[in-house]
């Protein structure tokens, strides 16, 4: 049961990364298409905007990360410095 | 060859030579600390190993309806590429530290020498590390190879583009007898990244349904607007942490050069 965890969490690590908000906005994204294409509306433009939105979002996520760590990394050594 | 049998092939083979520069760095560690003979059983162990997963899961692939994996191939493209992207973007930003095959060769044959266990026989030690690397660094490629190869209906194309990697690679290593620091990773992740993305956005579009304008020469649109906007995104996001991003992404795509920064 262990193992089974363990290579599920290595499957889920290897295709969805550390940012599993885009794998489930790609998800979405290509629901909306087959919706739209269901309906027979044309549906190609949805994928390409969704694809540099979710880009775009995972970065400024990643970005706003490595700030936050920075600040606090910051911080803990202006404590240090003070005692 | 067809446009996108050449997009197959070229993404293939630069994924390819990436993980195996990076393959390369932790065989050559263990290689030379411990024993060549256990690295290279290591090493040939877990190309069998990937060998054995795509010729099981190739034909598995290839026999489902042609809609279910285009959507399926190309939904995980789509977040595979987008990884791949957002990770070479984040170190053309400087935001995350670059890949350093030096850094990583003299980490590697420190732990080596640390480990105990050196034996006359198979070193358990060398096997397993050239083993777990290897086969670590050839899933990536793996999975490139039999996502692009089974929609193209051209799963041995992918594998020889893969194999042509690995030989180059290979034999550069052979030659300089050291770690490929000087091989640009970055600058072929965010290609890789580019391609994966746009190819999985053009077969995720067709297999939910939708047809694009153009058939197959939508791609000729596709790849450009994916590869500026992550151009533009290196950029900015360069600009506001003060750092230089057109080092890596932004300059060698302006001026066809490539400062040969590691991924």
């Amino acid at each position: 049961m262990m193992r089974l965890a363990a290579f599920c969490e290595g499957v889920w690590e290897f295709v969805v990364g550390d940012d599993w908000r885009t794998a489930v906005g790609v998800v979405f994204a290509l629901a909306l298409t087959a919706l739209l294409a269901d309906a027979a509306i044309a549906a190609w433009w949805v994928m390409p905007p969704a694809v540099v939105g979710l880009l775009a979002l995972s970065i400024r996520r990643a970005a706003r990360d490595n700030s936050r760590r920075g600040a606090s990394r910051r911080n803990a050594e202006s404590a240090a410095g003070r005692f | 060859m067809s446009g996108a049998e050449a997009g197959l092939a070229a993404s293939v083979f630069l994924a390819c030579t990436v993980e195996a520069v990076e393959a390369l760095t932790i065989v050559l560690a263990v290689g030379a600390t411990r024993s060549w003979s256990s690295a290279m059983s290591g090493v040939g162990a877990a190309a069998l190993a990937l060998a054995a997963i795509v010729a099981a899961l190739g034909p598995a692939l290839t026999s489902l309806p042609i809609d279910v994996l285009r959507v399926l191939v190309g939904g995980l493209l789509m977040i595979f590429g987008l990884q791949w992207l957002r990770k070479a973007i984040l170190r053309a930003a400087g935001v995350k530290a670059k890949h350093d095959e030096l850094q990583i060769f003299d980490e590697e044959a420190k732990a080596a020498r640390a480990a105990r266990g050196r034996r006359a026989g198979l070193d358990g030690y060398a096997f397993t590390v050239a083993f777990k690397g290897v086969l670590l660094e050839g899933l990536e490629v793996a999975f490139i190879v039999l996502t692009f190869g089974a929609n193209q209906h051209h799963v041995a194309l992918a594998a020889a583009a893969a194999g042509l990697a690995v030989l180059l690679v290979v034999a550069a290593g052979a030659a300089a007898r050291a770690p490929l620091a000087r091989v640009p990773e970055n600058t072929m992740k965010f290609a890789v990244g580019v391609m994966l993305t746009s190819f999985g956005t053009f077969w995720g579009t067709e297999g939910a349904g939708a047809g694009w304008p153009g058939g197959d020469a939508a791609l000729l649109a596709i790849i450009p607007v994916v590869l500026v906007a992550a151009i533009a995104m290196a950029w900015m996001l360069g600009q506001s942490m003060g750092a230089e991003p057109t080092e890596d992404v932004a300059l060698s795509a302006a001026v066809g050069s490539d400062p040969g920064m590691s991924g």
